[in-house]
């Protein structure tokens, strides 16, 4: 720690520092922990973060009632167990939980449909924030609304809790085929693009440029096996997110390196299959056309 | 600096290894992602990129390491930033006892030195060997604790050494692969490396 010894030149929680971090996670997953014992268990496992949670989401859904963000004491002694960044959810719209869990230290915060929304018309400013935040999205308009509102890294919202990829899988689709249909577009279809995706111009206009979103995009809600980790990879997602998958399958640790492995080599089906062996009973997992409509999380955030 | 076409390898199991791999193609040089030990094979210099150095070592194979350290004994140059620097260490305080590094420098490093995430930090550092002063991104950055006599300090921030060179070893607390600024990749590029 420097000792009241802070450079007059040095620049902290500038847009590079926050999407600086997002770059450093990319290729890496990021396991949803409740105890400090579990947080350890993902760090040995390979985790490049750990989300510090009270309940995981198959839990939330279960128990259903208010979800929040979590007890500072439970996110402190996480940080305390791991060397790696330590993320923790906030309700969408409620910046006081954020300055919470910025004053906690936390290394990200998920403004997370997880929990149940704090502001049913608007998310955090999140520009306001030295600590970097990561929001979901079903589609680019939402990805490049919450970017706009300072998100420095985006993810998929799939449907958390189910251990069911298949909303995750339409979400990441529905980005990159929404990014590919602006290639080759005029400036003058541009606008009207963003006008009917309500996003901003200039975002989407990078988005068009880079050929992918301006923050780095991880797949998350749903992923429980090696295999679907490696879809989403190769779907073109920068990393993945496990919430409930790990800790509610049988044998978390080996399944989290499993998961882990599978996320480097996504691309070599000799490698995962290797990694998929002997793993242990998956999360049960959800039918998502067996939830009823109003328990869908994915649908919170505007 | 050389005009015989050269392969660089970049470490790529995990981290920022996309951007190492645009700073070699904006050098006009070609890169190669490396997985496992035989992509080693094909490349004549080799970088180590930012990300989490506890998820790499964890991915690293064991005849992945043997090859870097053999290669890298036999004149390979190696480049590492932040993380990369990390694996580059001989010893790791902070680190986890399970995380046994490259040990391809003489040199100690602590892991996230600078605090959290918040304190992590932009500035602009000078170095001769890139001939004056660029952007440098420090995200979650180690701190050199010690160096042996023949690691040579080519840039600081403040009281602390952020760049070293020891022989053609190259490693750096900061990511210069975040910024436009090529001079650092060029300068790794410029160190001569084995006869192959």
């Amino acid at each position: 720690m420097t000792e009241g010894s802070e450079k007059v030149n040095d620049r902290k929680g500038t847009w590079k520092v926050k999407a600086g971090l997002a770059e450093m996670l990319k290729g890496g997953v990021i396991m949803d922990v409740v105890t400090a014992e579990q947080a350890r268990i993902a760090e040995d496992a390979g985790a490049v973060a750990v989300m510090a949670l009270e309940r995981v989401p198959a839990d939330i859904r279960r128990e259903g009632g208010v979800a929040r963000m979590s007890d500072p004491g439970l996110i402190t002694a996480i940080i305390e167990a791991v060397t790696i960044p330590v993320m923790a959810k906030c309700r969408i719209g409620h910046f006081v939980e954020a300055q919470i869990l910025q004053s906690l230290g936390v290394d990200y915060i998920d403004e997370s449909e997880v929990l149940t929304p704090a502001d049913e018309e608007h998310h955090i400013n999140k520009h306001v924030f030295k600590v970097p935040f990561v929001c979901g999205c079903r589609d680019l308009g939402e990805a490049l609304r919450r970017i706009a509102e300072g998100a420095a890294m985006i993810r998929t919202k799939g449907e958390a809790g189910t251990g069911n990829v298949v909303e995750a899988v339409r979400h990441m689709r529905a980005v990159t085929s929404a990014i590919r249909k602006l290639q080759g577009a005029g400036p003058e279809e541009l606008v009207m693009e963003a006008k009917r995706i309500g996003a901003s111009g200039d975002l989407l206009e990078e988005t068009a440029r880079l050929g992918r979103l301006p923050v780095v995009n991880f797949a998350a809600g749903g992923i429980a096996t090696p295999a679907d980790a490696a879809l989403m990879m190769q779907l073109g997602c920068d990393g993945i997110f496990v919430g409930s998958g790990i800790f509610k399958a049988e044998n978390p640790s080996a399944r989290a390196k499993a998961i882990v492995a599978a996320t480097t080599y996504f691309d070599r089906p000799d490698i995962l299959a290797d990694a998929s062996k002997s793993l242990g009973k998956a999360m049960r997992g959800l039918e998502i056309g067996a939830i009823p409509q109003e328990e869908l999380l994915a649908g919170r955030g505007w | 600096m050389s005009s015989t076409r050269r392969r660089v390898g970049v470490l790529a199991l995990q981290g920022d290894f996309r951007e190492h791999l645009a700073a070699l193609r904006a050098c006009e040089v070609e890169g190669v992602p490396i997985r496992l030990a035989a992509d080693l094979e094909a490349v004549d210099a080799l970088i180590l990129p930012g990300g989490e150095s506890t998820t790499m070592a964890h991915l690293m194979e064991p005849t992945l390491k043997q090859s870097i350290q053999q290669r890298a004994a036999a004149g390979m140059p190696v480049l590492g930033t932040c993380a990369g620097m990390i694996l580059m260490a001989r010893e790791i305080a902070d680190g986890r006892p399970d995380q046994e590094p490259l040990k391809l420098m003489d040199i100690g490093v602590r892991r996230n030195a600078y605090g959290r995430q918040i304190d992590s930090f932009e500035a602009d550092v000078a170095s001769p060997a890139i001939g004056g002063s660029a952007p440098a991104v420090f995200i979650r950055a180690p701190q050199l604790t010690q160096h042996s006599p023949d690691v040579e300090e080519l840039a600081r921030h403040g009281d602390q050494i952020v760049a070293i060179k020891q022989g053609n070893r190259l490693a750096l607390a900061f990511h210069p692969e975040l910024t436009p600024d090529r001079r650092w990749h060029q300068y790794f590029l410029s160190l001569n490396g084995e006869t192959r």
